[in-house]
């Protein structure tokens, strides 16, 4: 084979990867990304106007935890301050989702504004807040008013 | 005193590495090739003081203050020495002149071997640099206190205590293929001699890696407690990525080396991997993000990362672009043949790098584009997972494994497609039967069917090539193949059962949580499980709630102990699970936490992880494979005066002469 018609060969066979590669990312970027929401964001616009899988962050309310159907389910509501969230969780979530402390939910919403997570998120030590909750967080509290949410002492 | 030898030591160190790079790339010969050597023994020491101060819980020094505790069992304090920030950047520079000592006493001397001690001194000098006045592990505090802060006890485990290690040998040992590009890029010597001498460290430094990223898969899949193994988090990326680019190094030095093609490629490779390596070291490090890994999340710190990061790769890349167009090309091949195979393998493996980096840097871009207000924050908040992975990838892995047998079985130069795919067509039978196989009982998903098509395909298919280079020769035979084709078969194998195996549990696991009172009996997939009672343990460091848990299943009883665990000095707690290993898969037990509405019930998850030992196994066989491959390489060396005899065993006769 020709030095020429080797080089068109390979040229070939890599922009189709390519091109195949691009079109792959560019519906994997659109369909399969989940946004990043604060709970004063979903109260603005409702839950109902999020139909795809989206990230709430915030601080687990504390005295929201709550076991249901006989314990199978986990349910809390993550605040930011000034609006709440409801989540429900099926199965055991990291050890570090503790009542006060920072947290990230993903999932999509059900029909009555509970959030089903497939996924929670926290980190694995004390001191730790995930970023995005803590950016949930320090946007209430920058936006006008008086937050409600106090600090727990522990 | 300790730490004062350690720190002396270390800036020892700095000094022969400074040495080093100054002769290597001027002089040459004997002297950098000492002072390497000296360098890496001196690396070594430092790193020793270091264990040395957290074993002896030495309080006085800062970094075994923050991270050590006199509760801490012994093989934890040592692990501790490289369990933080500090701690692994000395780990880091010790790895990096490691490799130059080894180099020093490995390699022949020559410019080859005088330019890469050079570019290795230097990269040493600056990574000493950093660790010595940016982050030093042997900081004294002049006010100890009584007893340390301990470490993070999800660290407590000793597949995490090897994670660091052997990764750094994989990341680092990149540093070194790097530099005997540069070397070669500067000595105008990039050829098939060039290739030959670095494939080996290249094999080396990606078996350690894959052994690095496995130990790390492992712990997540047991410590974490929710049994996922890869989260395609971005520290996780920030190691795939190399990997898969120093998977298509490994292969296409093979071409540079034995046909004399792809130079240029080649060591664009080897530049690229260790940018790679260097931007997954910044990922981790520099707070750009949150995980487990980023214990150092300090911006100053990332910063400077990122300015040694620009100066590294912006120059090896410069000396690339001035010095690339006098390679030569290679001789001429047709797409059918064992090149052009293996240029699809870099082609597929170059592209999956790619798309998991637009995965992983995409929200990271986009969320510096909402701070700096370029784009507003709600276009700029975004999380990219598992199904942007899977999509992209998995269409690029099965490509990858699709060419696979034929790869094997093609001869150089020009190969008859006909007749090999003829050839192949067991392999293809086996596979379609398998995948629908596993698609009838594991349910009509669109990735299991391809998973285990293309996974059985490659081990059927590496088989017979297996068989074939045996030949008539009979079992005698059989033993006697050149470690290379050991190597490369139990690499290829090693893949295709890691695939099916990752494709049939991510498909099929199954879990379940159940609120269970002592007494109480779950049931899932013919296995029983009584919660029989909670027991309070003591551990070293920690006390422990321990559920007993009676498991049935065809007849059989055992009892098994999931374990929740509480550690005082970090006040967090961790998840023991309890494993039960099976012909089919793991039964994956965790103790829970008691249901609030009614506490003499426990919440206990339950599941099921099929083929998961075949994921570990078969990433194991991939690292045994590169590893082999290496051992061929030393053997052939040190017999080197011997006739050469492998040359007719690599290249049997095409398929095409073996009756079908």
């Amino acid at each position: 084979m020709r030095k020429r018609s080797q080089r068109l060969w390979l040229i070939g066979a890599a922009a189709v990867l390519v091109t195949g590669a691009v079109a792959l990312a560019v519906v994997g970027l659109q369909g399969a990304v989940a946004f990043f929401q604060s709970p004063s964001d979903i109260a603005a616009k409702g839950p109902s106007a999020f139909t795809q899988a989206l990230r709430v962050g915030g601080l687990i309310e504390v005295g929201s935890q709550k076991h249901e159907e006989g314990g199978k389910l986990l349910t809390f509501t993550i605040t930011d301050g000034k609006h709440t969230v409801p989540v429900q969780f099926e199965g055991i979530p990291p050890d570090m989702v503790v009542e006060g402390k920072g947290v990230v939910a993903e999932g999509k919403f059900n029909s009555n504004g509970v959030l089903v997570a497939d996924r929670v998120l926290a980190k694995h030590d004390e001191n730790y807040m995930p970023k995005e909750a803590y950016d949930a967080l320090k946007r209430a509290s920058d936006s006008e008013g008086e937050s409600t949410y106090k600090e727990p002492t522990t | 005193m300790i730490a004062e030898l350690g720190h002396l030591l270390a800036f020892l160190a700095l000094a022969a590495a400074i040495g080093q790079s100054a002769l290597g790339l001027t002089t040459g010969g004997e002297a950098p090739r000492r002072l390497a050597f000296a360098c890496g023994i001196f690396s070594v020491l430092a790193m020793l003081t270091l264990i040395i101060s957290f074993v002896q819980l030495d309080f006085s020094v800062s970094l075994v203050a923050e991270n050590s505790h006199t509760l801490k069992p012994l093989i934890y304090r040592i692990a501790g020495a490289w369990g933080n920030h500090e701690g692994s950047m000395l780990l880091w520079c010790m790895v990096m002149a490691g490799y130059g000592a080894a180099a020093s006493v490995f390699m022949r001397a020559g410019p080859l071997r005088d330019k890469a001690l050079g570019v290795q001194g230097l990269l040493t000098t600056g990574f000493f640099a950093y660790l010595l006045f940016a982050s030093s592990p042997f900081t004294r505090l002049i006010d100890p206190p009584f007893d340390g802060g301990g470490m993070n006890p999800l660290l407590q485990d000793p597949a995490v205590a090897l994670h660091p290690p052997a990764l750094y040998l994989g990341y680092v040992g990149m540093s070194f293929v790097f530099s005997l590009a540069a070397s070669g890029l500067i000595n105008g010597q990039i050829d098939q001699e060039w290739a030959r001498r670095t494939r080996p460290w290249a094999l080396f430094a990606w078996s350690s890696l894959t052994v690095g990223i496995a130990l790390g898969a492992i712990w997540a899949y047991y410590e974490l407690g929710w049994g996922g193994w890869w989260f395609w988090d971005p520290v996780e990326n920030a190691s795939f990525m190399p990997w898969l680019v120093s998977a298509a190094l490994i292969h296409s030095l093979i071409v540079t080396e034995k046909r004399g093609g792809m130079a240029s490629w080649t060591v664009f490779l080897s530049v690229l991997t260790f940018i790679l390596a260097l931007l997954g070291t910044f990922l981790v490090r520099s707070g750009v993000m949150t995980s487990v890994h980023a214990f150092a999340t300090d911006p100053t710190r990332g910063l400077v990362l990122l300015f040694g990061l620009s100066i590294a790769g912006g120059a090896a890349l410069a000396l690339f672009a001035w010095r690339a167009p006098t390679l030569k090309a290679g001789p001429e091949f047709d797409p059918v043949s064992r090149e052009g195979a293996l240029v699809l393998n870099n082609l597929f493996l170059a592209v999956a790098a790619a798309l998991v980096l637009v995965g992983t840097v995409t929200p990271m871009i986009l969320q510096w584009l909402g701070e700096s207000g370029i784009i507003s924050r709600e276009a700029a908040s975004i999380s990219i997972g598992e199904p942007y992975f899977q999509l992209t990838l998995a269409p690029m892995i099965a490509m990858l494994l699709l060419f696979m047998p034929f790869a094997q079985a093609a001869p150089w130069r020009k190969a008859e497609l006909g007749p090999l795919m003829k050839w192949l067509m067991p392999a293809a039978a086996v596979a379609v039967v398998a995948a629908i196989v596993a698609l009838a009982m594991g349910g009509w998903g669109i990735w299991l069917g391809f998973g285990v098509l293309v996974g059985v395909w490659v081990v059927v298919g590496v088989g017979m090539d297996v068989v074939r280079r045996v030949g008539p020769g009979g079992f005698g035979r059989f033993l006697r193949l050149p470690l290379t084709v050991w190597g490369m078969a139990i690499a290829h194998i090693g893949m295709g059962l890691f695939v099916i195996g990752a494709t049939v549990e991510t498909a099929t696991r199954t879990e379940q949580t159940f609120p269970l009172r002592p007494g109480e009996i779950a049931e899932m997939a013919g296995w029983t499980f009584q919660f029989q009672n909670l027991e309070e343990v003591e551990g070293p460091n920690y006390s422990a709630l321990r559920a007993n848990i009676l498991v049935t299943h065809d007849g059989r009883t055992e009892v098994i102990q999931p374990e929740t665990r509480t550690f005082q000095v970090a006040r967090t707690s961790t998840t023991e699970v309890a494993i039960r290993k099976t012909l089919g898969g793991d039964v994956y037990v965790a103790l829970g936490d008691q249901v609030r509405e009614d506490p003499a019930a426990w919440r206990i998850r339950i599941a099921y992880h099929p083929l998961i030992d075949w994921v570990f196994g078969g990433a194991g066989l991939i690292a045994v494979g590169g590893f082999l491959s290496l051992a061929a390489r030393v053997r052939r060396r040190s017999a080197a005066t011997a006739p050469e005899t492998e040359a007719a065993v690599e290249s049997p006769p095409a398929p095409a002469s073996v009756p079908a």
